[in-house]
C-alpha cells in the first residue's frame, strides 16, 4: 500500500463534517478516564527499544527456575515465546486446545513474512517498513510499537533460517524475496505458499526441544476457561482437560495470552474451526481492556459460500489479483449464464472502472467493499445462497492468453488445484468465483509497550493483542508480529515484571482461585443442565449472520444499533435454550463450542458498540456515514485518532452480567511520521 | 535383515549356477559337486570352504528369521484393533506376502536339505550317493517338481520385494530414479533366480535331462 | 444425495467400540466430507443422540488435525486431507465406512478422535536444530544450494496427520520420521545433530510401539502431502551412518 499516492487532508471533503454529529454510541457506553502507555521510554524513535531493553530489570539465572510462566497458545506468538523463555531457564507451562502445538492456526498462513533486510537493495529499511505499516494501518497504531516491530524483523529471519526453516532461495543459494500486498519493495520472505506452516514448525520444534529439556511442560487438548487474578495480579488460569473433562487449576507468577484472533465471531471466516475469543474474553471480564474490537480485516479473495452447510471459508492468495481480472455481468439477467457466453461488452470490470489507476490491485478493504456493493445490486454470480448470489468472477483468460497455460500453472498451480478441489470447477476453463471473507482482526486486548495488559502480570502477544496494525494490517505482517513478540520482545519485557518475583505462593484454596474454578464449573453445569432445543452451531451461525450483515464490510449507525438489539435477544435465548448433550467427563465438542459461542456473543455486542462509537471510516472499518463524495473512506483524525480501550462492566440484571462498557481513550501521537489520508483513484 | 537377505541372494545365485550344470550332463554336475568340497585344499581341509559357507548361511538364517519374527511381532502389536475395511493401494502382492512367502521358503528349505543334503532321501527309492542321479530321480516325480516350483515362485516373490526393500533399508534409494532402478532390479533378480532354478526340474520332468 | 454411513462409535479410550449405521439424506455434492458429518451431527443433536466426535481445525488441509479412514483409505479416495475431500467424490446411495486411525500408538480418545501425542514425543527426541533465540548468525552467512532448499521444503510440508501410520500394514511411522530427518538433514544448519537426531527419533519411535518399516509403500500413497519413499531411505542411511560413528 505504499504505492498509494498521499493526499494530505486539507479542507473538508466529506458529507459528514467532523464534529457535525454527536455521540453515536451514547447510552451504549460510559466514558472513562484516558489511558496511556507508560512503558515506552520516549526519546528518538530508533533508540526507544534499546533503552527499554536496557532499563528492563534482569532476573538472576538461578531464580528463573523458580518462576512459573503460563503461556496460552502455541501459534507463532505463543510457541516462540514458550521456547525462548524455556531456553532462558524459566519454568514454562504451554497450553493449546489442539492435540499438538504444531496445529495452531498460524500454520495456515500462506503468503509470507516481512522483514526489513533490504537484501534486494531496493531502498528498504527499518524506517520504511515502519512507515508502511503505520500508513497501511491508516494511522491508528502506536508508533513506538510499530517501530520496534520493524526493528526486530530482521532478527526473525536469522533465527528462522538457523532453525532450518526452508525459505525460498535463489540460484546462488541466498534468500529470495517478493513484493506483497502492493508494496513497492521486495521484503517478503516465503516458503512457497506455506510460509506460516514452515515458520510454525520451526517454533514448534524449538518448543519441543524445551519440552525434552524439561523447561516447558506441554498441555495439549486443554482449553483455558478462566483467568485467576489475585490481589490485582494475574496468577494463573483455570483450564479444562478436553479429554477427561477435568477442570484444572494452574498457578504461576505470570500469564501470557497468545490465543490468536477472534474472526470466528462471524461464524464463517478463514480462521480454524476452534479459533476463539474465550481466553481473551475471560481476561477482559477480569479487567483487561479490549482495544479497537471492531477493526476486522475482510479479505477479498476467498472461495464463496456454497450453501447453508458451509462451515468455514478458504482464502485464495492475494497474489492472484496480479493476473486475474475481476468482473460481474452488467445486466442482472446475465448472472445465471455461463460466464464464457457473456460477451466482453456486457461485462463490468468494476475495479478497473472505478479505480482506473490501481484497478484490480486496490487494497483489501476497497476490493472487498466493491464486491459487496455489486452483489448487493443483484449482479453477483454463482449459486444463490439464501436468495442472493454472492460471488464475483476472477478471470484468468486474458492472462492465460498472454502467459500461456504453462505460465499460469507455474505461478499458481497449487492455488488452481485447491480451487478445483473445493468447487469442482476447472479455473483454467471457467473464471474463478471469489467473495470477501473475514480473515484477521486488528483489535484485541490492550497492551502497553511491554505487551502487558491492564492486569499486571497478564501479557498478551500475537493476534490476540490489539497489535501493531492499527485499523488495517498489511499482508505478511502478522507472522512478523507474532514472531517478533514471542522471540524478541516479550522475553525482554517480561523480565522486568518477573524481577519482583517469585511472588507470594498462593494455594488452590485461595478464595480468588476457588471463585474462578467455581465460575467455570457453574458454566459447564449450566450448559449440560439446560434442556433446550437448539444446537450451539445454530446460535453461532445466527450470530455470524448478524455480525456479517451489520458489522461487516459496511457499517451504519442504524444497522449497528439493530445488531446490538438482535445480539442481546439471541444471547438471552442462548442461555435459556441451548442444547448440549453428553457429559463433562469425556471429550465433548458441543460443550467446548457452547463456551466459545457464549463469549462470542458478548464480544459481538462490544464490537458493534465500538463500531457505533467510531463514526469515521478507517482501514477495515467503513462507516457509511463517513465517506467522501465519491464513496471513499474518510477518517476523522481530529475526533478519532485514539485507541478505544474498553473496560468490562458488570450488570447483575443481564444474563451472565455483561453491563455497559467503559471507554478509555489512548491518544495516538505521531512524532516520527505525518498523518495523511489514503487515496487510490 | 538386509545384510542376511543379500547374503542369501549371493548364495542362491551361486547355487543356481551350480544347478544349471545339470544341463552339461552327469559328469560335469558331479564334478562340480565334488569341486565344491575340495576348493581351497590344501589350505583348507576337505569341505572347509563349504563349511564356512554353511556357517555363514546358518548365521544369516538365524538372523534373518529372528528379525523377521521380530518385525512380525512388532507389527502385530502396533495394530491390535483391525480395520473393518482396509484397502491396499500401492503395495505389491509380493510385499504383503513377505512373511508367508518367507515361511514357505523356510519349510521348503528344511525339506530341501533333508532331500538333498542331510537326509538324502530319494523318493523314487533309487540310490542317494550320486548327486546327479538323485536330482534326476527327484524331479522325475511330478509332485516333487510341483513343490519345487511353488517354492521357486515364493522365492521369486520374496526377491521381487526383497531386493528393492534391502536397497531402501541400506539407504541406497535416495531419489525417484534410484527407487525405480531398485524396483526394476527386484524384477530382474526375481525372474533370473526363480526362473533359473525352475529350468532344471522342468527339463527333468520333460525328459530333456535324463540319467 | 443420500448416503449410508457406518461409523465407529466408542465412548472413550477404555470402553469397547462398535460400528453404527446412519442414513443421511439431502447431502449436497458441494459439501466437504466434514461438513457432511456436521450435518449428521446437527441431526443427531436434534434427535437427542450424542454427536459423532471427530477432529478438525483449519479445514484447509494444512494443520493435520483431521484424519479419518474412509472406506479403507486414509483420508478417503482422493490424495488430500479428509477436510479437503468433497462429497462429489461419492455417489447417491453409497455406503461409506468411517473408522479412526488404527494404531496402538494412537489410542482412540472418542469415536473417530485419536491421540497422536507420540508424534510430538518423536520430535522431542531430536526433530529440531538446537539454536537458542538470539544466537543465530546473519541469515545470509550460510548460502544453501537452491536444490537442497527445495528438497528440504518439499518434505517439510508434512502436516503430521498420521495417515502414513494409519495406512501402513505394519503401523510404522517411518514416513513421518523420514520426512523430518530429510528436511533437517538436507540443510547445512542441520548437520551438527544429524547423528543424534536419527538415533534419538528412531529409538522413540520404537518405544512408542510403532511397527517396523518393510518398505511396502502404503504410507506414501496415503500421504496427503505426497511425501516420497526416499525419505525412508534417507532415514536408514543416516541411521547406519550414526551407528558407524559409534552412536
Ligand atoms: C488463511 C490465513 C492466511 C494468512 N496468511 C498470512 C500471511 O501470509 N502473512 C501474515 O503475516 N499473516 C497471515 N495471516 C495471519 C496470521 O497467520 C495470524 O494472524 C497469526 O498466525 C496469528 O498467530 P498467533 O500466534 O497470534 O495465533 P494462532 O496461531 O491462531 O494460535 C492461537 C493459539 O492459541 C491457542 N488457544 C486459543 N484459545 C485457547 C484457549 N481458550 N485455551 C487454550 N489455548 C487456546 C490455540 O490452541 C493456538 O495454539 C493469515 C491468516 C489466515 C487465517
Ligand atoms: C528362511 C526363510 C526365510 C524367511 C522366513 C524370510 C522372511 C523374510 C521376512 C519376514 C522379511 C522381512 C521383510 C518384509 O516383511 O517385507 C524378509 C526380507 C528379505 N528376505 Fe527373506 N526370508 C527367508 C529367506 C530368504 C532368502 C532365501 C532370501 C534370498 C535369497 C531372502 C531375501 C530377503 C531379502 C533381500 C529381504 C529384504 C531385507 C530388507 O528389507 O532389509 N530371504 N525375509
Ligand atoms: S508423512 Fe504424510 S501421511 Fe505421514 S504424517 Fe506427514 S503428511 Fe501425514
Ligand atoms: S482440518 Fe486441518 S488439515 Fe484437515
Amino acid at each position: 500500500m505504499t504505492d498509494m499516492p498521499d493526499t494530505t487532508l486539507t479542507g473538508d471533503p466529506s458529507h459528514d463534517a467532523p464534529g457535525a454529529h454527536g455521540d453515536d454510541a451514547a447510552g451504549y457506553y460510559v466514558p472513562g478516564s484516558p489511558i496511556a502507555d507508560t512503558k515506552s521510554p520516549g526519546g528518538p524513535i530508533d533508540e526507544r527499544w534499546q533503552t527499554r531493553k536496557f532499563e528492563a530489570r534482569l532476573v538472576n539465572p538461578a531464580n528463573r527456575r523458580k518462576l512459573d510462566i503460563i503461556i496460552v497458545g502455541t501459534g507463532l506468538a505463543g510457541g516462540s515465546a514458550a521456547a525462548t523463555l524455556g531456553e532462558a531457564g524459566y519454568n514454562v507451562k504451554s497450553f493449546c486446545y489442539q492435540d499438538s502445538p504444531r496445529r495452531a492456526h498460524s500454520i495456515a498462513a500462506q503468503g509470507g513474512i516481512n522483514a526489513a533486510k533490504n537484501y534486494k537493495e531496493d531502498g528498504d529499511s527499518v524506517h520504511r517498513l515502519f512507515y508502511d505499516t503505520v500508513k497501511g494501518g491508516d494511522y491508528r497504531s502506536r508508533e513506538s510499537n510499530v517501530y520496534r516491530l520493524a526493528e526486530v524483523s530482521t532478527n526473525i529471519i536469522d533465527q528462522c533460517v538457523a532453525q532450518g526453516v526452508p525459505f525460498a532461495r535463489e540460484y546462488g543459494g541466498l534468500l529470495d524475496n517478493r513484493s506483497f500486498g502492493g508494496v513497492q519493495v521486495s521484503r517478503t520472505f516465503y516458503a512457497r505458499g506455506q510460509t506460516g506452516q514452515q515458520l510454525l514448525i520451526g517454533a514448534y520444534q524449538a518448543l519441543e526441544r524445551q519440552v525434552a529439556a524439561g523447561t516447558v511442560t506441554q498441555y495439549t487438548r486443554h482449553e483455558m476457561l478462566e483467568l485467576i487474578v489475585v490481589d490485582g495480579k494475574a496468577r494463573g488460569i483455570i483450564a479444562r482437560d478436553l479429554v477427561t473433562g477435568e477442570i484444572e487449576t494452574h498457578l504461576a507468577d505470570v500469564v501470557v495470552l497468545a490465543s490468536g484472533g477472534y474472526g470466528n465471531v462471524f461464524f464463517l471466516s478463514t480462521n480454524a474451526m476452534g479459533s476463539n475469543v474465550t481466553a481473551a474474553w475471560r481476561a477482559h471480564r477480569k479487567g483487561a481492556y479490549m482495544a479497537n474490537p471492531c477493526y476486522t480485516q475482510i479479505h477479498p479473495t476467498c472461495i464463496p459460500v456454497t450453501g447453508s452447510h458451509q462451515s468455514k471459508l478458504t482464502l485464495m492468495s492475494e497474489s492472484l489479483r496480479n493476473d486475474g481480472r475481476i468482473w460481474v455481468p452488467k445486466k442482472k439477467a446475465d448472472c445465471e449464464k455461463d460466464p464464457r457466453d457473456i460477451p466482453e461488452e456486457d461485462r463490468d470490470y468494476y475495479l478497473e472502472r472505478i479505480y482506473p489507476s490501481f484497478g484490480n490491485l486496490v487494497p483489501r478493504d476497497i476490493a472487498s467493499r466493491a464486491a459487496k456493493n455489486v452483489c448487493d445490486e443483484g449482479r453477483g454470480v454463482g449459486p444463490e445462497v439464501e436468495g442472493v448470489r454472492r460471488g464475483v468472477y476472477l478471470d484468468f483468460s486474458a492472462a492465460i492468453e498472454r502467459l500461456g497455460r504453462d505460465g499460469i500453472e507455474e505461478k499458481y498451480d497449487n492455488l488452481f488445484d485447491m480451487y478445483a478441489r473445493i468447487t469442482g470447477e476447472n479455473p483454467y476453463e471457467t473464471p474463478m468465483r471469489i467473495y470477501p471473507a473475514v480473515h484477521y482482526v486488528m483489535g484485541g486486548l490492550w497492551v502497553d509497550y511491554d505487551l502487558q495488559s491492564t492486569i499486571p502480570g497478564l501479557f498478551v502477544t500475537g493476534e490476540a493483542n490489539f497489535s501493531d496494525h492499527g485499523a488495517n494490517r498489511l499482508g505478511a505482517s502478522a507472522l512478523m508480529q507474532g514472531l517478533a513478540d514471542g522471540y524478541f520482545v516479550l522475553p525482554h519485557t517480561i523480565r522486568d515484571y518477573l524481577a519482583d518475583g517469585p511472588f507470594e505462593k498462593i494455594e488452590e484454596s485461595h478464595p480468588a482461585v476457588v471463585e474462578a474454578k467455581k465460575a467455570v464449573e457453574d458454566r459447564v453445569a449450566h450448559f449440560l443442565g439446560t434442556s433446550g432445543t437448539r444446537s450451539v452451531d445454530s446460535y453461532h451461525r445466527e450470530l455470524g449472520n448478524i455480525m456479517w450483515e451489520y458489522c461487516g464490510m459496511e457499517r451504519t449507525e442504524d444497522g449497528l444499533k439493530k445488531a446490538i438489539d438482535l445480539i442481546r435477544t439471541l444471547k438471552d435465548d442462548f442461555w435459556r435454550n441451548v442444547k448440549v448433550l453428553g457429559t463433562n467427563d469425556s471429550l465433548n465438542q458441543s460443550l467446548e463450542k457452547a463456551g466459545r459461542v457464549a463469549d462470542f456473543m458478548e464480544l459481538g455486542e462490544l464490537m458493534c458498540i465500538d463500531a457505533l462509537n467510531r463514526r469515521e471510516s478507517c482501514g477495515g472499518h467503513f462507516r457509511a456515514e463517513s465517506q467522501t463524495e465519491d464513496g471513499e473512506a474518510l477518517r476523522h483524525d481530529d475526533q478519532f485518532a485514539y485507541v478505544a480501550a474498553w473496560e468490562f462492566a458488570t450488570d447483575p440484571d443481564v444474563a451472565e452480567g455483561m453491563g455497559t462498557p467503559v471507554l478509555h481513550k489512548e491518544d495516538l501521537v505521531y512524532t516520527a511520521i505525518e498523518m495523511k489520508q489514503r487515496s487510490y483513484k | 535383515m538386509a545384510a542376511s537377505g543379500i547374503i542369501f541372494i549371493g548364495f542362491v545365485l551361486l547355487h543356481m549356477y551350480g544347478n544349471l550344470k545339470a544341463f552339461s550332463g552327469h559328469d560335469a554336475y558331479n564334478e562340480y559337486a565334488e569341486h565344491l568340497r575340495t576348493i581351497g585344499e590344501p589350505m583348507l581341509p576337505r569341505e572347509g570352504l563349504l563349511w564356512i559357507i554353511r556357517a555363514v548361511l546358518i548365521v544369516s538364517l538365524v538372523v534373518h528369521v529372528y528379525s523377521a519374527a521380530k518385525l512380525w511381532r512388532r507389527s502385530n502389536h502396533a495394530r491390535t484393533q483391525r480395520y473393518v475395511v482396509k484397502k491396499n493401494l500401492a503395495s505389491s502382492f509380493s510385499s504383503r506376502w513377505m512373511r508367508w512367502g518367507g515361511l514357505t521358503i523356510l519349510l521348503f528349505l528344511i525339506w530341501h536339505l533333508v532331500n538333498f543334503t542331510i537326509g538324502k532321501v530319494n523318493v523314487s527309492g533309487g540310490a542317494t550317493n550320486d548327486p546327479y542321479n538323485l536330482l534326476v530321480d527327484t524331479f522325475d516325480t511330478w509332485w516333487m517338481t510341483i513343490i519345487y516350483l511353488v517354492a521357486m515362485f515364493a522365492l521369486g516373490m520374496h526377491l521381487h520385494h526383497g531386493v528393492w526393500s534391502s536397497a531402501q533399508t541400506l539407504g541406497l534409494t535416495n531419489n525417484a530414479r534410484a527407487r525405480r532402478n531398485a524396483k526394476a532390479l527386484g524384477w530382474i533378480v526375481a525372474v533370473v533366480i526363480a526362473g533359473g532354478f525352475s529350468l532344471v526340474p522342468i527339463f527333468v520332468l520333460a525328459g530333456v535331462i535324463t540319467k | 444425495m443420500k448416503v449410508t454411513l457406518k461409523i465407529w462409535r466408542q465412548p472413550d479410550s477404555v470402553s469397547p467400540g462398535a460400528m453404527h449405521t446412519y442414513e443421511l439424506d439431502g447431502v449436497s455434492e458441494d459439501m466437504s466430507f466434514l461438513e457432511m458429518l456436521d450435518v449428521l451431527n446437527e441431526d443427531l443433536i436434534v434427535k437427542g443422540e450424542d454427536p459423532v466426535a471427530f477432529d478438525s481445525d483449519c479445514r484447509e488441509g494444512i494443520c493435520g488435525m483431521c484424519g479419518l479412514m474412509i472406506n479403507g483409505q486414509a483420508h478417503g479416495p482422493e490424495v488430500t486431507t479428509t477436510c479437503q475431500l468433497h462429497m462429489r467424490s461419492f455417489k447417491d446411495g453409497d455406503e461409506i465406512v468411517i473408522e479412526p486411525w488404527r494404531s496402538d500408538a494412537f489410542p482412540v480418545v472418542k469415536d473417530l478422535v485419536v491421540d497422536r501425542g507420540a508424534f510430538d514425543r518423536i520430535i522431542q527426541a531430536g526433530g529440531f536444530i538446537s539454536v537458542n533465540t538470539g544466537s543465530a548468525p546473519e541469515a545470509h552467512s550460510v548460502p544453501v544450494p537452491r536444490e537442497d532448499a527445495i528438497r528440504a521444503f518439499n518434505v517439510a510440508t508434512c502436516i503430521g496427520c498420521g495417515a502414513c501410520v494409519a495406512a501402513c500394514p505394519n503401523g510404522s511411522a517411518s514416513l513421518f520420521m523420514g520426512a523430518k530427518i530429510t528436511h533437517l538433514g538436507e540443510l547445512p544448519q542441520g548437520q551438527p545433530e544429524r547423528d543424534s537426531r536419527v538415533v534419538g527419533m528412531v529409538a522413540q519411535h520404537d518405544a512408542e510401539g510403532f511397527g517396523g518399516c518393510t518398505n511396502i509403500g502404503e504410507c506414501t500413497a496415503a500421504c496427503p502431502k505426497e511425501i516420497p519413499l526416499d525419505v525412508i531411505s534417507r532415514l536408514n542411511w543416516d541411521l547406519h551412518a550414526a551407528l558407524r560413528h559409534g552412536h
